[in-house]
């Protein structure tokens, strides 16, 4: 008897719960709706358009080209070398983020004084300015710049930093030192996470630092690395706003970036090379992104058995 | 004092190193400035460089402390304040507007389960990783048709619409407990009063977070202006800072503490914000 009237009793609930999940159902669509009908009218529905344009002659006449665009995009000198510099940049500034943001993190990770002080001091690059940023950067690396001043007093010739194959160098200079401190918090934060007692036992029994480090902390750190070095990667590709103000237009050709080629398609009204260029770039990076996911789905199912 | 300490100590003071520079040389008269860093920036009126000096002498401390770069910015040069003030006018209405978007959206994300839910995000995160050269031209075509282009529409908009503090705040909400809100539910509470009385509450945190995030980040804009505004009167700090022409160039410091000083407040007040922010961005699944 006291049985059945529960039995009721939650099939009552189980009626009025799953109305509330209908209900929710549709409710929840309403929150979504002012965003979404926003970034379709201001990013989604325009990249139609120009997935559209850059298979068009121009936008005015209208005709259909087919891949004519592409090809002539894939052929164009000036794109190769952006491609090939910013594949350049990207394979030295990247692996470097992550190795210096980790052991930045695996210092910061003991208990020395001033830790929160140096933290900050670390994550700083982050409110400068990018025109002081520019400023400063002058004052280093200029021919009659800081560094040079350095190095001719220590017998050394002077370097033309900006004007020869050494751009790159102070480039990557700059990029290390915007992003390592946001890559840092992002490895604090994974080795926060990783079981004290596991280490505790790996030290019981007297496993070296550079044991636990490998066996143990690495385990817990591989997915956090994998979306530190696509962050890295995706950074990598905003650098243009440093390397623009520092160096105008047409900075000395190693330097010469695919956002470059795309800023000067785009100054030359060349719409139907710059669409077919931006599908292009935005399909390398649709690519970037599902690795990204593969990835870490497979190291962090990894760590899970 | 152990050898990780000292490591740390060198290399966080050399990050640090920039932003002192910059505000220890805004207080170095334009005299001085000219003698250290004329070997650079130093013009003649022809355009020529003019050799006060044939090196650069850094220096972290001025001889003289002068204020008379900030009496100029404040007083005598309008034109720096009124920047400073666009800066303002674009950046705290894209804020605000996208963290109110981005929370609706952010708790719609987490209670709609229907198919397209996937795909749709998936797309926002795409979106939220694009370089801005890929997103220039389809920004550039919509604001040129909607006739708002050389307004401050044309930067607002596309900003306010942001996938960023979507991403961010779903994420964080896809950790509160379904259970809470069942029970809100059974309680009688409709979808609304769960979202302005559950969610927001418990995302009081994560949406600080985001908004620091964001205004550092169109603070410091310099891409969008430059293509979408051409009236260069409506250009923000950020961008008006770049184009400073060398005759005025020993300014630029005192310019650009002054246009510091609302990130470091933000930075000071909100580090530990700022930290969780970066850390829940980690990790891109949901």
């Amino acid at each position: 008897m006291r049985e059945k009237s529960t039995e009721k009793k939650n099939k009552r609930v189980r009626q009025k719960y799953s109305k509330h999940q209908l209900r929710a159902k549709w409710g929840s669509t309403f929150f979504l709706i002012p965003s979404v009908a926003g970034a379709s009218l201001f990013f989604f529905a325009p990249y139609i358009v120009v997935i559209y344009y850059s298979f068009l002659d121009n936008p005015i006449g209208k005709q259909f080209v087919a891949f004519r665009n592409y090809a002539s995009v894939v052929k164009n000198s000036a794109f190769k070398q952006a491609v090939t510099n910013t594949g350049v940049f990207s394979a030295i500034a990247v692996p470097l983020a992550v190795l210096l943001s980790l052991l930045l993190a695996l210092l910061l990770d003991n208990k020395i004084p001033f830790r929160t002080q140096f933290r900050s001091f670390l994550l700083s690059p982050m409110m400068v300015p990018v025109a002081s940023i520019v400023l400063i950067w002058q004052v280093l690396f200029d021919y009659n710049g800081a560094i040079n001043v350095l190095i001719t007093r220590f017998g050394g010739a002077k370097i033309d930093w900006l004007k020869s194959s050494y751009a790159i160098v102070v480039i990557v200079i700059l990029f290390l030192w915007k992003n390592i401190g946001y890559n840092m918090i992002l490895f604090m934060a994974a080795l926060s996470s990783v079981p004290q007692d596991i280490i505790e036992v790996a030290r019981l029994e007297s496993a070296g630092r550079f044991r636990i480090f490998f066996i143990i902390k690495l385990r817990y750190l591989v997915s956090t690395i994998v979306f530190v070095t696509i962050m890295s990667l995706i950074n990598s590709f905003k650098i243009f706003r440093e390397i623009y103000l520092l160096t105008t237009d047409y900075p000395y050709e190693s330097i010469y970036m695919l956002q470059h080629f795309m800023n000067n398609k785009f100054k030359s009204l060349d719409y139907q090379t710059l669409s077919a260029a931006a599908v292009l770039m935005s399909l390398v990076m649709i690519v970037l992104i599902v690795l990204l996911f593969k990835a870490e789905e497979h190291f962090s199912k990894d760590l899970e058995s | 004092m152990s050898i990780a300490t000292l490591l740390t100590a060198v290399i966080s003071l050399l990050f640090l190193m920039p932003i002192v520079l910059t505000i220890t040389n805004s207080f170095m008269s334009p005299t001085e400035f000219t003698a250290n860093y004329g070997a650079i920036f130093a013009t003649t009126k022809s355009g020529g460089r003019q050799f006060v000096s044939e090196l650069v002498n850094l220096k972290f401390i001025p001889d003289i402390v002068s204020f008379n770069q900030y009496g100029t910015v404040l007083f005598r040069s309008p034109e720096y304040l009124l920047k400073f003030w666009n800066s303002v006018i674009l950046v705290v209405p894209i804020m605000l507007f996208q963290l109110a978007i981005a929370a609706l959206a952010g708790y719609g994300f987490y209670r709609y389960k229907g198919k397209i839910r996937g795909v749709i995000f998936f797309a926002y995160i795409i979106l939220m990783l694009m370089p801005y050269q890929v997103t220039l031209v389809p920004n550039y075509l919509v604001t040129s048709k909607l006739g708002i282009l050389d307004t401050y529409w044309a930067i607002w908009l596309p900003g306010i619409f942001s996938p960023f503090s979507v991403y961010l705040i779903t994420k964080y909400m896809n950790r509160i407990p379904v259970s809470c809100i069942e029970a809100a539910q059974i309680d009688g509470a409709g979808e609304w009063k769960v979202f302005t009385r559950i969610c927001l509450p418990l995302c009081k945190g994560i949406i600080m977070s985001t908004g620091i995030l964001v205004f550092i980040d169109y603070w410091n804009m310099v891409e969008q202006p430059l293509i979408l505004l051409s009236d260069p009167e409506k250009y923000p700090l950020s961008v008006y800072l770049s184009k400073i022409n060398s005759g005025e160039v020993s300014l630029a410091f005192a310019v650009a503490t002054i246009y510091l000083i609302p990130t470091l407040l933000v930075f000071l007040y909100g580090e530990e914000y700022l930290v969780e922010g970066i850390t829940y961005q980690g990790g891109v699944k949901q």
